[in-house]
């Protein structure tokens, strides 16, 4: 049951980016529009990561598009208005979020309020604290160093002819890593006689998802070479999903998510879960916060606007349950990058933008209803 | 006097896989207080429901005969309509409504325009009230009042319905002495106005003060029923018709060898989380190694309570006393701090307390010591799925793979996970709430075999459980437990379930 639904987001990302590509007659896949879509939604991305971790505990988040505001305006009053350098910038950004994070997690784990209100509260005081911090003006450019972490790309280091070497070196090494990776799980399951899927079906998969990373890669080579915040993405996404589901940490969350009274007679330190993932989300929100600022290179007293419901959509999209419990960090990516590409499509495509969210919030509620008749039938088989 | 007004008669009620009640007959006459007796899971509770009509009518066999006509309910509006009014034990008040809205709620009292008629209600409330002797303002929110008034605006509820029949499920459970002696009282006043009363109590002493009759059930099936003006209905008598069973033999054989002291705990009192009362009271206790301790009580004597606040003070506050193991003293104050000092409790309550139903075996196996698999804070993922594996052998868990869903799982085989997950933090004392509780009698004998396994191996059993023969059957020794003190502490083969019932009884009074 559980594999059907998961495998179901995966072939719906398929069928959508197929439908796509056809509608617009391959310019969704286009090395351009590509490199397009990741620059657009990666701190989407990046906030589903935390959301998704959050929705798994049973919680919620509704102010991360304040905090990515408010740690976009301390950075940009920093560099912008003071001249401080760069990086001085984005460590107070996300330092702001981590505080935040910590702020939020105090009143939900330690108060014991539910994380709908108290992050109600934190969407408004943030925002608020925005405005104050920006003294109701947006404050623009930074200089290009700063510019380059959501724009900026990594190419030309060891050359190429029409394309960039680098990025399809980066690729295959990754690749390379996974399917070394890979390799090694499964000899270690053949040691511990676990079942393992036969040696040709094994070897499809790998090539498989080779295939489709090289191909991505090479489209990125034939634009504009590899982008910085890919990079960014892709050492989070790969991180958050080992830590979620191979750490004692990441496993403390589904439990308490799946039953928390159960969780708490386990012996599992329910508050400090709490109180760290909201740390976490606040992280991922200031992250967040530097590269949207950097994107559109400036600070605005209305960034980051409804950003929020675009992570938690990513999240129920791919699969999170809305009572807690069951969710994936890759399955959220996937669901955002559903996001991504039906937005971008219905772009290229010139569909107006009050359809645009229609069909969006279709898509959230389908997925969702999805997840619900799913449940439904597994309680009725019991 | 002699009429009757509640006739059941051959009532059978079947649920999937168990007969709940079998040809059970009542006869209930006007005007009088009848008492319900029986063990635990007799099947009062499911009488009292295919009565008010929570069962309809059709989902049992059997004649319901209500004022000599008989009745077929189809739902609880039902019977309310008829003149039946029930109190559950866990009572149904809206908590932030005031009294008076309680009063009326789902009866509204309107007015022409259709509005409710405030002043109406208020004034109705107040009278009420005062028939059942509650001094409280109408409009206070119930959640002000204590569980001993909330009890009084249950009756003024049912009152205001005018009832006819009116059955308490054990009302006085969660009272105080005082407030129950003033219950009952109200009991005695509303006889004497014609209103006619079943109560299901597990407190002897009261109903051999209160009732006119007592029907005793065992088994889902009625032993007798006592006139209680006769000099033979004692309490004694009525003991003796709840438990005269023999020991059925479908416990394992033990040798029993228990060895040095492993838990102890002495004076330990644990105050109620939100209410002012002791739910455990001064209780001391040992248990050995390889020895089976059994503790005994009736519902709300504060078995769970006990167990839970010795586990990492997971119930109660104010807990004081003393906690040992191996004979020295330590501090569990969290459930981390619990399990790391080798005590682990298995909950009554699987579903609710002690899985994570979504997930799969191998998780809920690992559980409770998932840092025993992990280096660094990274879980060996196969490690793990070996343990499951181990544990789905060893404990013959009836399941595809240790990745299914628990969810999924028997009652009995959820039961296995649950004892494989504690197993896995690798006790010295286990404490067994209910074992046994919801599973067959097959999956029954495989966790009395698990149990002797484990002493075998030099560990510590408590047993807790509502069911005399299954502690007489798998212990050494066993306490019994009363309104949250231990009123008797038995080996096995000395005790009877008399003696144990008659212990179990014993009320505050008497034991000072």
């Amino acid at each position: 049951m559980r594999n059907l639904r998961q495998s179901g987001i995966y072939i719906a990302f398929v069928a959508i980016v197929a439908l796509f590509a056809v509608l617009t007659d391959g310019v969704l896949l286009s090395p351009g529009n590509l490199t397009n879509i990741v620059l657009q939604y990666s701190y989407i991305l990046v906030l589903a990561i935390g959301m998704v971790i959050l929705i798994i505990a049973g919680h919620i988040d509704l102010s991360v598009g304040s905090i990515v505001a408010l740690t976009g305006a301390v950075s940009a009053v920093l560099v912008i208005q003071n001249g401080q350098p760069w990086a001085v910038g984005a460590l107070a950004a996300v330092a702001v979020g981590v505080a935040v994070g910590a702020w939020h997690g105090f009143w939900v784990a330690y108060v014991g309020m539910p994380a709908f209100i108290v992050t109600l509260a934190g969407m408004l005081l943030f925002r608020g604290l925005t405005l104050q911090v920006l003294d109701n003006v947006s404050l623009s450019p930074f200089p290009p160093e700063y510019q380059k972490v959501a724009s900026g790309f990594l190419n030309g280091l060891i050359g190429g002819q029409g394309y960039d070497a680098f990025t399809l070196l980066i690729a295959a090494l990754a690749v390379g890593g996974y399917a070394v990776g890979v390799f090694r799980t499964r000899l270690a399951r053949i040691r511990y006689e676990q079942p393992v899927e036969s040696f040709p079906l094994f070897v499809a998969r790998v090539l498989l998802v080779a295939a489709v990373v090289m191909y991505f890669a090479w489209q990125l080579a034939h634009a504009r070479g590899l982008p910085i915040v890919l990079i960014i993405l892709a050492v989070l996404v790969i991180a958050y999903g080992l830590v979620t589901k191979d750490t004692v940490f990441g496993r403390q969350v589904y439990a308490i998510g799946g039953n928390l009274s159960a969780a708490m007679l386990s012996g599992v330190k329910v508050r400090k879960v709490n109180f760290w993932i909201f740390v976490n989300m606040g992280f991922l929100a200031g992250v967040a916060g530097v590269i949207y600022s950097s994107r559109s290179n400036g600070a605005q007293p209305g960034a980051g606007n409804m950003f929020e419901l675009d992570a938690i959509a990513a999240a129920f999209i791919g699969g999170a349950a809305v009572a807690g419990g069951v969710g994936t960090v890759v399955g959220a990516m996937v669901g955002g990058l559903i996001m991504a590409v039906m937005s971008n499509g219905m772009q290229l495509l010139g569909v107006e933008q009050s359809t645009q969210s229609v069909i969006k919030g279709l898509v959230l509620l389908l997925a969702v209803a999805f997840d619900i008749y799913n449940k439904r039938r597994a309680g009725a088989t019991r | 006097m002699t009429d009757v007004l509640l006739e059941m008669r051959g009532i059978t009620k079947r649920f999937p896989g168990v007969i709940a009640l079998q040809d059970v007959s009542l006869e209930v006459r006007h005007g009088e207080i009848h008492a319900i007796c029986g063990e635990n899971g007799a099947g009062k509770s499911t009488l009292m429901k295919v009565l008010s009509g929570v069962y309809p009518s059709g989902s049992y066999d059997g004649e319901i005969r209500f004022d000599g006509r008989p009745v077929h309910f189809a739902g609880i509006r039902d019977s309310e309509s008829a003149g039946i009014g029930i109190i559950h034990q866990e009572l149904a008040l809206v908590p932030y409504l005031s009294v008076a809205e309680n009063i009326f709620l789902g009866n509204e009292r309107r007015g022409r325009n259709g509005l409710i008629d405030w002043n109406r209600t208020n004034a109705d409330a107040a009278q009420l009230l005062a028939e059942v002797g509650l001094d409280e303002n109408v409009v206070t929110p119930v959640i002000q009042l204590g569980v001993g008034k909330q009890q009084l605006v249950e009756i003024a509820k049912a009152l205001s319905k005018d009832v006819r029949l009116l059955i308490l499920d054990e009302p006085t459970a969660a009272l105080n002495d005082v407030d129950s002696a003033h219950l009952l009282d109200l009991l005695r006043r509303l006889r004497d106005r014609g209103i006619t009363c079943i109560m299901i109590s597990h407190k002897l002493s009261e109903i051999t003060a209160i009732a006119d009759s007592t029907t005793v059930i065992r088994d889902g099936r009625t032993v007798e029923t006592l006139d209680m003006g006769s000099a033979e209905s004692t309490q004694e008598r009525i003991i003796w018709g709840m438990v005269g069973r023999d020991l059925e033999s479908f416990y394992p054989e033990r040798d029993s060898a228990p060895g040095p002291e492993v838990l102890r705990i002495e004076d330990w009192t644990v105050w109620h989380p939100v209410q002012p009362r002791k739910v455990v009271d001064g209780a001391g206790l040992t248990v050995r190694a390889g020895e089976v301790v059994g503790i005994a009580g009736l519902m709300g004597a504060g078995r769970t309570e006990l167990a839970m606040s010795l586990f990492g003070r997971s119930y109660g506050r104010n807990i004081s006393g003393r906690l040992f193991m191996h004979g020295k003293q330590i501090r569990a104050r969290t459930v981390a701090e619990a399990i790391g000092n080798g005590i682990a409790y298995a909950t009554e309550d699987r579903k609710h307390y002690g899985l994570n139903l979504i997930a799969d075996v191998r998780t809920n196996v690992s559980a409770a010591a998932l840092g025993k698999l992990a280096r660094a804070g990274w879980v060996n993922g196969h490690e793990e799925i070996k343990v499951a594996e181990a544990s789905r052998r060893d404990m013959n868990i009836k399941t595809r793979t240790v990745l299914d869903t628990v969810g999924t799982l028997s009652g009995g085989n959820q039961q296995k996970v649950v004892l494989s997950k504690w197993l896995f933090t690798d006790p010295d004392v286990l404490i067994l709430d209910e074992p046994t509780r919801g599973i067959d009698v097959g999956a029954k004998y495989e966790i009395y075999t698990i149990i002797n396994r484990l002493v075998a191996q030099g560990k510590a059993v408590v047993v807790i459980s509502s069911e005399l023969p299954e502690l007489l059957g798998t212990c050494d020794r066993i306490y019994t437990l009363s309104a949250g003190r231990i009123t008797g502490e038995l080996p096995v083969g000395e005790a009877t379930q008399e003696d144990l019932m008659a212990l179990m009884t014993t009320d505050k009074e008497d034991n000072a």
